[in-house]
């Protein structure tokens, strides 16, 4: 249980750091070329699904940014208690 | 205004120390052409950029170097956890260990400590972009040279490959704001102040006229469509008019 558990958090969290190097990408790429429609809608379906997904995580795992704190329905303030990306934790 | 996310830009999970690895690979942190300065450049350069899509693209790029900071201070810190003393004086990393333990402090493979000396922030929207080219150059070869270093450990690898690809992203980015920079279309009229002379009354001496300290000055900066040609074919006596009006005409075409 706790093993499929913690493959789904790791999956989620891979997720969200591809969906997310996009809109990085995206963005550094529309400062450039602010009038391509068709990089700005790619980019707006990419924050979409980031979104999404982040309040995902929340919901499931706990807050990866503090916009998301509203979808953790936990008792425990797991932003501070858990485990910081540089220790491994995701 | 700036918010953090709990995670990193690219995954980082390194499992064998090694703290001759982590004292080269610190330099990206504090060193010469690290991330901390290369964030510190961007994020500074803002106040003076004249166009607002440049000041998008320093803005974001300097914060994507906030998280790579995040991501070189992860792989030192990975690197250099567990570490037993025997490793730690083997490894030269005892001049380190002395000041910061196994903190995290920015400074250069050498122990330089960290400067805001090694970039600039010169107020001059051409200068300033053509330093961020050649800082994202700097960084790519800093990265080149860890992976040449790091050899095959694939843990250490892929964070640092990923980080030198972004290297040259971004040099092509300000490449891009450069040239949008350079090619605004409009001519561009700008007013500058001047001080002028120092006069009498500066002095303490009264005078009848009255001084006026600043004087508007203004310019029109060609930025486009203008040719350039040397005077001394205007100049040549020998030329008709008609000749020179000629040789004005071919060379505004481009490529002569």
């Amino acid at each position: 249980m706790n093993n499929m558990m913690n493959s789904e958090k790791e999956r989620l969290y891979h997720d969200i750091g591809v969906i997310d190097f996009v809109v990085v990408e995206m963005t550094e790429y529309l400062d450039t070329h602010p009038t391509d429609k068709e990089a700005m809608e790619y980019l707006n379906h990419y924050v979409r699904m980031k979104n999404q997904a982040m309040r995902e995580y929340a919901m499931k795992f706990g807050p990866l940014r503090i916009s998301d704190a509203d979808s953790c329905n936990q008792n425990e303030w797991k932003w501070a208690t858990q485990d910081w990306p540089w220790n491994g934790g995701c | 205004m700036w918010s953090y996310e709990k995670r990193l830009q690219f995954p980082v999970n390194i499992k064998e120390p090694n703290a001759k690895l982590a004292q080269a690979i610190m330099s990206q942190y504090g060193g010469p052409d690290g991330e901390l300065g290369a964030s510190m450049r961007y994020i500074s350069q803002r106040y003076s950029m004249p166009y607002n899509e440049v000041a998008a693209i320093l803005t974001d790029i300097g914060t994507e170097e906030l998280a790579h900071l995040e991501m070189v201070s992860t792989i030192v810190h990975q690197l250099t956890r567990n570490l037993s003393m025997e490793e730690i004086e083997k490894s030269g990393f005892a001049n380190y260990y002395v000041d910061h333990t196994v903190g995290i402090w920015p400074m250069a493979a050498g122990g330089i400590p960290f400067n805001s000396c090694e970039f600039q922030s010169k107020g001059d929207a051409i200068t300033d972009l053509f330093e961020d080219m050649a800082a994202e150059q700097k960084a790519r070869t800093t990265y080149d040279n860890i992976l040449r270093l790091v050899k095959d450990d694939p843990d250490v690898c892929a964070p640092i490959k990923f980080l030198r690809a972004r290297e040259i992203v971004h040099f092509q980015r300000f490449g891009e704001a450069n040239r949008e920079d350079c090619s605004k279309s409009k001519q561009k009229i700008t007013k500058t102040y001047i001080h002028a002379p120092l006069k009498a009354a500066d002095f303490g001496f009264r005078t009848k006229r009255k001084d006026k300290s600043i004087m508007p000055v203004f310019r029109v900066e060609k930025v486009k469509d203008y040719t350039i040609m040397p005077n001394t074919h205007l100049r040549n006596r020998q030329l008709s008019l008609r000749a020179k009006g000629l040789l004005c005409q071919i060379l505004s075409y481009p490529f002569f």
